[in-house]
């Protein structure tokens, strides 16, 4: 039976990827596209409080102490644990593309380095609220006044609690699925399947956590 | 192309690991100045914002906003290689994300006018939030947490 040959490609009838894409990747983007809207859900609703109060704690004298070098250092701290996540993202983005070129040995240096880099972060993070928990501050409890000199609510406490929280445990879920990622290429699993694009994946959510960390690195301790 | 044990057809981007070197160490030296320039904005607020006069304020907090929705973008269209999908699939995820727009401005100004309506009609909350107080020890847990303010 003789069939006309389709002058165009129908990409949409199946068997091909018109996002050329695979489909772990594609359901990963979407995945992150419903995280966004849960953490601005979060930041929004943060913001929607401080433009309904009168007034608000100055970061800066919330936020002034650094391990071993005492208090009176505002944004010290803070960069340094900004800096460490944009540092473990490019390592990330090191493992990625060292996968792409079937370069185990750079994957599992670089998968090292980023998981080093997260657990770096998450020791800043749990210091941070160890040493605010011993100020006074928790959710439910805010020993900080407001800028202007006139009491608080605890609003502050409880959405920085609530946010920084969230996000670390987002930055505590992406070093472990880079720990899998990294015992999974020391057993050549990807050498045997033939490419390392799991790897992608896994970084493409260690970048999402990077991100939203320069949204909430921004809120809480610079405006 | 790469063999699954699906039948998927996805081609390979083509990658040429040098070049993407070079762009991951110049999207690293964008981020970190970026980086650089708000906490240098952070502290010129925080040292001056006496001086500088609410609309100066203002100003400088809208500029570290835009900084980061710059960074933002880096992150996203490099080290998430979104720039270099297909634009269909750019577009699936970025127009959703679009509902933030109005979601910002709706609930930000639902807030502000909340405010408003309080400082209008409920005196009490009105001089509350005018009294200063004096700042208490915390808890006394810790005592080299004073500093002088």
């Amino acid at each position: 039976m003789a069939q006309a040959v389709p002058a165009e490609q129908k990409w949409w009838s199946g068997g091909k990827s018109p996002f050329n894409v695979e489909y772990g990747k594609l359901m990963m983007w979407y995945f992150l596209m419903s995280d966004a809207f849960t953490f601005g859900a979060f930041l929004i609703s943060y913001g929607t409080i401080r433009f309904a109060s009168n007034s608000w704690p100055d970061p800066n004298e919330v936020f002034q102490s650094f391990p071993g070098l005492g208090n009176g250092l505002p944004l010290m701290f803070v960069s340094l644990m900004t800096f460490i996540l944009i540092i473990s993202s490019v390592t990330m983005v090191l493992a990625v593309q060292a996968g792409h070129a079937m370069d185990k040995k750079a994957v599992v240096r670089n998968l090292v380095l980023t998981i080093i880099g997260g657990i770096a972060f998450l020791s800043c993070q749990a210091w941070e609220w160890t040493h605010l928990h011993h100020e006074g501050a928790w959710w439910g409890s805010n020993p900080f006044l407001n800028a202007d000199g006139t009491k608080a609510t605890t609003n502050f406490t409880n959405f920085f609690f609530t946010i920084t929280g969230f996000h670390g445990f987002h930055v505590f879920s992406g070093v472990v699925i880079n720990i899998i990622m990294l015992i999974m290429t020391l057993n050549n699993v990807f050498e045997r399947k033939g490419h390392y694009l799991m790897i992608e994946k896994a970084g493409l959510y260690w970048h999402f956590v990077d991100l939203v960390w320069v949204f909430v690195f921004t809120v809480f301790y610079l405006v | 192309m790469h063999q699954d044990n699906n039948t998927e057809i996805t081609f390979h981007h083509e990658y040429d690991r040098e070049a993407s070197r070079k762009e991951v160490i110049k999207i690293t030296v964008i981020l970190s100045v970026i980086t650089l320039i708000e906490l240098a904005l952070g502290f010129w607020l925080y040292l001056s914002h006496q001086s500088l006069g609410p609309f100066m304020v203002h100003l400088i907090k809208g500029v570290i906003l835009i900084l980061m929705l710059a960074k933002a973008f880096y992150i996203v269209a490099y080290f998430m290689h979104l720039k270099h999908e297909l634009r269909n699939m750019i577009m699936t995820i970025v127009v959703p994300l679009l509902l933030f727009v109005w979601f910002i401005i709706a609930f930000l100004a639902d807030g502000n006018s909340y405010r408003n309506l309080k400082n209008t009609y409920d005196p009490y909350h009105k001089e509350q939030s005018e009294t200063k107080v004096q700042k208490t020890e915390h808890g006394s847990k810790e005592t080299d947490t004073k500093v002088g303010h």
